[in-house]
């Protein structure tokens, strides 16, 4: 064995297991997280977390229900003016536009706005629904959740909407039916699956949102059920708490940190689940 | 026959109402961005035309003089985005290598998932992780070593705080592994299986080829990946907000407080009150956005040739 082969196969070996320790990285930082999640939120889980609102600092006890109520309540507002729209957009792309070019430019923009900065996003929400209504609101909050929600289930609904063969839409056609009762009975079913999985996650991934509700939504410490009312999050509550000065107020947002993480990530795992072998990734 | 005609008719207007109902929606999606871009320019004017360009290049943060210099959060949102990129990006592409190149394929599938779980963990979490359990740990062991060793460098001098540029950098580096990560993957299963058993016919070891076939025929995706992680980079709010320290003076030393775009949005909105202070924040919005918008759309051209050309019907 010459000596430059031997080299080259130790550079080989060398580069190799370089690629796996930085496959290592990344999965011991995601259980190191998780880890600590877990054993930091799981002392805080009781009944009265669920069931009580805020104690005040120093008070041992109180729950953070308000909060977990608030941020259903403003994630289930987001998804209810999100998805739909969001749908109807993916149907335009993926049945009528195509390849037209109006439609790669909404596609486009859709790709940036996935990524664009959230907190842009509550800044935008701000100037136009909380400022002229001089107050914070769950409406806002919901609204800011709506936008970062959109472009998502956009290419979703979109990518799946399209994983249904044209043949498929043809032979509906061809029966006499309407356009959109194809896409409506037809299309929609084969896709439904797919969608569906789209706005968990969509819905997971807004829900762990923090930076847009800080001044759309932004807090409170009692019950609300009056969408015009500023309203509290756990992510908001999260913040407040893990920035502020008392243990008890620690434990707290270790607690709501465990829920959303838990939350999100049970989403995300059940909908690979449903997905595998659909879409051949 | 006129039943039929009828039918006929309301299934035309059914069609014309329901590719207008999508058209509407798909069109939104433009206006939205307009309208982001319109309101952004309009409640920041009152800051532009106060300010004027002093604004970007004056260091001089302070509230309460009614002084807006943003050169501080500007330039800690560049630094530290160039530091997670600087992180991020050997390790993303030594992780596509190994999905791609190396992993059995029995692995691949859960080492991929656990990979892009990270994606999935909320900004707030990376924070708050960050600022409990790993700011105490670099304070306590990474930043004396770094201190002792690399202190004749201007870059790590400082007290061991375990918050600032480096260590927000670092957490940000993890946040957009799974982006780069996952379109640099989708780049390398592109390269055409031929091109690389032509260089194993000619003896070339695995690392040869993923060096010089595999790498240099997506260099663009990978470019393109790189962009779009320093896109999200560039606007990632809570886990720098606990991370960096929040400081406005402008320090060389990467362990020193600092502040970006985002996290001085993050502090200091909701306590704005005088309309001026609030016109500069929005400015401070405006030009993140605007970065984030170039930079995307830069990465989005740059990926759209290796996007997976699925055919229609194939499913």
């Amino acid at each position: 064995m010459s000596k430059r082969y031997l080299m080259r196969r130790v550079f080989n070996c060398a580069a190799l297991s370089g690629s796996l320790l930085c496959a290592v990285f990344g999965i011991f930082f995601l259980f190191w997280i998780l880890k600590d999640v877990f054993s930091s939120g799981i002392g805080a889980m009781d009944m009265a977390f669920f069931t009580e609102l805020p104690s005040p600092p120093g008070v041992a006890g109180g729950g953070l229900a308000n909060a977990i109520w608030g941020t259903v309540l403003i994630t289930g507002m987001a998804t209810v003016i999100g998805v739909p729209a969001g749908i109807l957009a993916g149907t335009y792309l993926s049945e009528y536009g195509r390849k037209k070019r109006f439609a790669s430019v909404v596609r486009f923009l859709c790709d940036i706005l996935v990524s664009a900065p959230s907190i842009v996003i509550g800044i935008f929400v701000y100037a136009v629904l909380v400022k002229p209504f001089k107050g914070f609101s769950a409406v806002a909050g919901a609204l800011a959740l709506a936008i970062i929600m959109l472009p998502v289930v956009v290419r979703t609904a979109e990518e799946m909407l399209k994983l249904v063969p044209d043949a498929t839409r043809e032979a509906a056609l061809a029966l006499g039916a309407p356009h959109w009762k194809v896409t409506l009975q037809v299309v929609y079913r084969g896709a439904f699956r797919g969608i569906i999985t789209g706005v968990m996650l969509a819905v997971a991934r807004i829900s762990g949102e923090t930076a847009p509700l800080l001044f759309t939504s932004f807090n409170n410490a009692f019950w609300n059920s009056n969408i015009t009312e500023p309203t509290a999050s756990l992510t908001v509550t999260i913040f407040n708490y893990a920035m502020g000065p008392y243990d008890d107020w620690h434990a707290k947002a270790w607690g709501g940190a465990f829920i959303i993480t838990f939350t999100v990530l049970f989403i995300n795992i059940l909908s690979r689940l449903l997905l595998r072998g659909r879409t051949g990734s | 026959m006129m039943r039929i005609l009828d039918r006929h008719k309301r299934d035309r207007f059914a069609d014309f109402l329901f590719k207008g109902v999508s058209s509407f929606f798909a069109l939104l999606i433009i206006v939205l961005m307009l309208f982001l871009f319109v309101v952004l320019a309009i409640e920041s004017a009152p800051a532009i035309k106060a300010f004027g360009f002093k604004f970007i290049y004056s260091t001089d943060w302070n509230p309460v003089r009614a002084s807006f210099g943003a050169l501080p959060a500007i330039y800690g949102t560049i630094v530290l985005s160039a530091i997670a990129i600087v992180i991020a990006v050997p390790v993303s592409i030594g992780i596509a290598v190994f999905l791609t190149e190396m992993a059995p394929k029995k692995i691949r599938g859960p080492v991929g998932a656990a990979i892009e779980l990270l994606a999935s963990i909320p900004s707030i979490i990376y924070g708050m992780w960050g600022l409990f359990v790993f700011a105490p740990f670099l304070s306590a062991y990474v930043e004396p070593f770094l201190i002792e060793n690399f202190g004749f460098l201007p870059l790590f001098r400082g007290t061991p705080l375990g918050i600032g540029m480096l260590p927000a950098g670092f957490i940000l580096a993890i946040m957009i592994i799974p982006f780069i990560s996952s379109v640099i993957r989708d780049v390398f299963l592109m390269v055409p299986p031929m091109l690389k058993e032509s260089g194993y016919g000619m003896g070339a070891t695995k690392f040869e080829v993923i060096w010089n076939i595999v790498i240099p025929f997506a260099r663009s995706g990978i470019m393109g990946a790189v962009i779009l992680g320093l896109g999200r980079a560039l606007g990632e709010t809570m886990a720098v907000t606990f991370m960096i320290g929040n400081s406005h003076d402008l320090s060389i030393s990467l362990l020193d407080p600092a502040t970006s775009i985002s996290a001085t949005l993050a502090n200091e909105f909701t306590e704005a009150v005088d309309d001026i202070y609030l016109s500069g924040l929005v400015e401070l919005g405006l030009i993140l956005f605007a970065i984030t918008f170039v930079v995307l759309a830069l990465s989005k051209l740059m990926t759209m040739r290796f996007a997976p050309q699925k055919g229609r019907g194939k499913a």
